[in-house]
């Protein structure tokens, strides 16, 4: 039953995703020249939205729906890791035009190609566990 | 309201007219954000946190990876619920294309229409994705392969490196007030910037 609600959560996100085009190719590439302000406005306003929330659930320490505390892992401190994996990251979502969350939608949706990036991001995925110690952190 | 019970029918079929056509529709910048907040609060409540590159580690893990690497010696059931809605999105996504959309092509400006037609992408404007690209013609085209392939690289060694994509940091981390992401999200869009400026012109 458990697994279910989260089958839920994926389906809505899936449809947030396509419908909002923010798994667009297009929008991606159209952020990235300043030419639209519909990439911004869906991050600004989730962002808005999830700055007022999250702050709601700590001052009132809100509970989960099964009654535990909520918790936010606070990320390690670092400079480097963050920065050059995010430039590496950004490079990525400019030219396949699509991040994590999208490249499933856009299985499901139907362009197959976008497989083809899954399999990349698997590789990329396996190649930073295996250079994981040699890298600045 | 109350409504002569002949009129019922028309008023209904008035609504639902509307309402498909709205759902129908590519929703605005304002129907998408606030969504994507409650797919995050729905995640917080459900004691989980919102990030979907870490199921790349998760099926790293699946497939053995963890025999010779230790960074994907975990247990990979522990991180089931996240490749459930991982399946979700997938479903999701083949709703939103099959039923839930008219015509899909994205509106684009007008001056990015114009800059992708010179740099060879016929169908922007006209499509959801560049046909250059997801169309099924690209897997026999090399160029196209070797672009999704090496997009994908960076994307999956970038979101690892950086411990998160757009959903974990530039979200959830963001919503948090957590430094480390806010650098994250600076290093995106200096990827992001670079790319479509520095070397889509010597790409395309």
């Amino acid at each position: 039953m458990k697994y279910l609600n989260f089958l839920i959560i994926g389906v809505i996100f899936g449809i947030v995703m396509f419908k909002s085009e923010a798994a667009s190719w297009f929008r991606i590439y159209e952020m990235f020249q300043f030419q639209s302000f519909h990439m911004y406005g869906i991050m600004g306003s989730a962002l808005s939205l999830g700055i007022v929330g999250t702050w709601l659930i700590k001052k009132y320490k809100l509970k989960s729906f099964d009654g535990e505390p909520i918790k936010f892992n606070p990320k390690t401190k670092s400079f480097s890791r963050y920065m050059y994996g995010g430039i590496l990251f950004g490079l990525g979502w400019a030219l396949a035009g699509s991040c994590p969350g999208p490249i499933y939608t856009l299985i499901g949706a139907g362009y197959l190609p976008i497989l083809v990036t899954l399999l990349g991001a698997l590789i990329g995925t396996y190649i930073y566990g295996l250079l994981r110690h040699k890298l600045p952190h | 309201m109350i409504l002569p019970p002949d009129q019922k029918p028309a008023y209904f079929a008035a609504f639902k007219m509307i309402v498909m056509d709205w759902i129908l529709e590519p929703w605005p910048w304002y129907v998408g954000g606030p969504l994507i907040a409650g797919i995050l609060f729905l995640l917080l409540f459900g004691g989980k946190t919102f990030g979907m590159s870490s199921n790349l580690e998760t099926m790293c893990a699946m497939g053995g990876a963890g025999k010779r690497i230790d960074y994907f010696a975990f247990d990979w059931r522990t991180k089931r619920w996240n490749l459930i809605v991982v399946a979700g999105a997938v479903i999701g996504g083949f709703l939103a294309a099959n039923f839930l959309s008219g015509d899909t092509s994205v509106d684009i400006a007008p001056e990015t229409v114009d800059t992708l037609r010179t740099l060879g992408f016929e169908s922007a404007g006209e499509a959801y994705l560049p046909d250059e690209l997801f169309a099924n013609g690209a897997f026999t085209d090399p160029k196209s392969l070797a672009i999704l392939l090496v997009g994908g690289i960076l994307i999956g060694f970038g979101a690892r490196y950086a411990g998160g994509c757009t959903s974990g940091h530039a979200i959830t981390g963001l919503s948090n007030l957590q430094l480390p992401s806010l650098i994250a999200v600076v290093g995106f869009f200096l990827g992001g910037l670079i790319m479509v400026h520095l070397m889509f012109p010597l790409i395309f």
